[in-house]
């Protein structure tokens, strides 16, 4: 059989989830990062990455409305696939999916950029014509109160669901990788380290995609970047990345040691099958790489043109080697037998439903609603009409 | 009532999200079939739904009511726990009405599915390499399927 190589039981011979599961959770992944980026800022007070803080609610905001939408492409049936956000229920993990999206949308990420952007909206309602008054409106929900005192609860409000937020983004990554890592009948993904490891990982991919972003937003606009905020952003990645990579690596060694019945097998299937995209693509040159850059500019004094290109390089292999990340691990995991004896092939389709061009468009579509979600709700702390949070403001 | 006045945005959200939570649970209402949970968490309609598929294996025992003659030889030799229509394939119209020919199976794949030499069947599974052990030959030239030990008489 073409692909198959050795012993396979007939239903693993080809992959049922396909690229669109390798695509959700990275994007999954992003909105957890991003918002765990703004949290941090928000809770830790962290005056230098100021700029960036609206801009990470956004980001996670337009990466959250399509994590969705490769999960539905996959299931088809569109007169069906609605219903995951309907009948959510306790009996499996995968039929949770309602709540914790629900939840997270609904309860903490659209409230809290509600709450930041109030007194935006209020201005905005007044100072714009058209729809877009009309639209801005029906955000405010009626209320015009922008009073001193009706900020100051907005700010409290607001602190309270970061406070909330930044456990409901562990919780809605980490139920990502529990998806994977609570497999038991797969070997290549049951290990307790699968939620710790995606959580990491998807900080690193959150917070090097809003950084990349706010260096490519200021530059089309043609405005200056604030430096010490991209360089405490660097630093941030820096480390979260060193962690990322040791508990990846733990993983790794605990596997080798323990050397279990499936361990040749997934062996082998690194060194064959998995090479280019996992001790290549995702070591090397998405891990290795960009580590060692951002260390380098840690360790060393470099002008500003240099560190902004060290940090567009490394934050881009950052992106490619938490891409090849999730790949490794939901193609991975299908392309050996459970028999341990046999591996198959994935190959891709190029205009399917679950194809190339599809992945493609969802991994724009997240782009083109933050192009709107910027033009709406200008992220940029020039144009703020709300006093800045306390929190934010504080030193 | 200062407190309520500065914080009234903040119950037109709440208004907003009960609105939310009373839409999905009509939509929830509409949506989820109504014999849901009437047993477990599954549609009980789909018990009845499964029950009225078609059968398609009658089973041995109602083989051997007509074709008693192949049980009993069946019976005597290695195959006797292979099901009838695990080489046959389904048959259960043929078994309604004998008139329907169910044909014979086709040796060349039948055989082999089972007794192909492979690292992943048990090692003490009678297997064979079909190119060396018959060189092309149909198996049943040597074996008689319903008793297939050649010593025990199973020739043909
Ligand atoms: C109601 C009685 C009856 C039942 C039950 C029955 N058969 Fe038959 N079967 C017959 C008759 C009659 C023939 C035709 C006899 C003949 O041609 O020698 C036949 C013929 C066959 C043939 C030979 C076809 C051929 O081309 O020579 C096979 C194979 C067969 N049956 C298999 C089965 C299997 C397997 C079952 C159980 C699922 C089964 N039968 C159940 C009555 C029955
Ligand atoms: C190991 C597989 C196998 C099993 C089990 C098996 N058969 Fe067969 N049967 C065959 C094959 C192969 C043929 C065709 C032989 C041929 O082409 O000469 C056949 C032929 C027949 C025939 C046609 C008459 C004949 O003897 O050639 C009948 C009737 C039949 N089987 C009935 C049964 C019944 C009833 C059972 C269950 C009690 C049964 N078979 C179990 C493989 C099997
Ligand atoms: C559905 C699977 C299946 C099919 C199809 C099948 N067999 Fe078997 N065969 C068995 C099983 C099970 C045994 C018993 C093995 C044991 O006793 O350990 C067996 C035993 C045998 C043996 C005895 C081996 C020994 O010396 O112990 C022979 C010979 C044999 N089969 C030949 C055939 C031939 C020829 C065919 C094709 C007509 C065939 N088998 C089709 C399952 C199958
Ligand atoms: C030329 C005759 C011949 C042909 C054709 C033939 N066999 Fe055999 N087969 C034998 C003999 C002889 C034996 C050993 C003694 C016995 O079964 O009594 C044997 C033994 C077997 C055994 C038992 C092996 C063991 O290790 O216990 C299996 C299984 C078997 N044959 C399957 C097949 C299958 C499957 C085919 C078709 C691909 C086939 N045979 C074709 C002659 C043949």
């Amino acid at each position: 059989m073409p692909g198959v190589e050795g012993f396979m039981y007939p239903n693993e011979i080809s992959l049922y989830w396909s690229v669109l599961i390798v695509l959700y959770p990275f994007i999954t992944g992003l909105v957890a990062g991003a918002f765990i980026l703004a949290s941090l800022e928000r809770v830790f007070r962290v005056e230098a990455v100021r700029p960036t803080y609206r801009l990470a609610l956004l980001t996670a905001l337009a990466f959250l409305l399509v994590a969705p939408l490769p999960l539905q492409l996959h299931l088809g049936h569109p007169e069906r696939s609605l219903e995951m956000y309907m009948t959510p229920h306790r009996t499996s993990a995968m039929a949770m999916f309602g709540f914790v999206y629900l939840w997270y949308l609904m309860a903490v990420l659209t409230v809290e950029i509600w709450l930041d952007y109030r007194a935006d909206i209020v201005a905005l309602s007044n100072s714009t014509t058209g729809w877009r008054r009309w639209l801005y409106r029906i955000l405010t929900l009626g209320s015009q109160n922008v009073s001193e005192r009706a900020l100051h609860i907005d700010e409290r409000v607001g602190w309270l669901i970061t406070l909330i937020g930044i456990p409901s983004a562990f919780l809605l990554h980490g139920y990502v990788g529990f998806i994977f890592g609570s497999i038991k009948a797969n070997p290549w993904w049951s290990s307790p380290l699968m939620p710790v490891v995606f959580i990491f990982s998807a900080m690193v991919s959150g917070i090097a995609a809003v950084m990349l972003l706010y260096m490519v937003l200021m530059r089309l606009r043609r405005q200056p970047i604030d430096m010490s905020c991209v360089d405490t952003i660097a630093q941030y990645l820096l480390y979260i990345f060193i962690i990322d990579f040791s508990l990846e690596m733990l993983d790794l060694i605990h596997r080798i040691y323990e050397a279990d019945e499936s361990f040749r097998s997934l062996d082998f299937m690194v060194h064959t099958r998995l090479w280019l995209s996992q001790v290549v693509l995702q070591i090397c040159i998405g891990t290795l790489t960009p580590i060692l850059l951002l260390f380098l500019v840690q360790v060393t004094k470099l002008s500003v043109p240099v560190r902004k290109r060290i940090y567009v390089v490394s934050g881009s292999l950052a992106l490619i080697g938490i891409f090849a990340m999730r790949w490794n691990v939901v193609i991975g995991g299908q392309l050996f037998s459970k028999s341990f004896l046999g591996y198959t092939t994935y190959k891709m389709a190029l205009a399917t439903r679950e194809g190339l061009l599809v992945s493609i468009a969802l991994t724009i579509l997240p782009l083109v609603i933050l192009w709107v979600l910027v033009k709406l709700l200008p992220p940029w702390p020039e144009k703020r009409h709300a006093p800045l949070p306390a929190a934010l403001a504080a030193d | 009532m200062k407190l309520f006045k500065d914080a009234g945005h903040l119950f037109r959200l709440a208004g907003v999200f009960l609105l939310g939570t009373l839409s999905f649970l009509a939509i929830r209402a509409f949506v989820v079939p109504h014999s849901f949970g009437q047993y477990g968490h599954y549609r009980g309609a789909a018990i009845a739904e499964i029950a009225a598929h078609p059968v398609h294996f009658a089973g041995h025992q109602t083989c051997e009511t007509c074709h008693s003659d192949i049980a009993q030889t069946k019976s005597a030799g290695k195959h006797a726990q292979v099901n009838c229509e695990a080489c046959h394939g389904p048959l259960a119209k043929h078994a309604d009405d004998p008139s329907i020919d169910p044909g014979k199976p086709d040796v060349a794949v039948l055989c082999v599915r089972c007794h192909s030499a492979s690292a992943a069947r048990p090692k003490d599974f009678p297997q064979v390499d079909a190119d060396q052990h018959s060189g092309g030959i149909p198996c049943t030239t040597c074996h008689q399927p319903h008793n297939p030990v050649i010593a025990a008489g199973g020739a043909k």
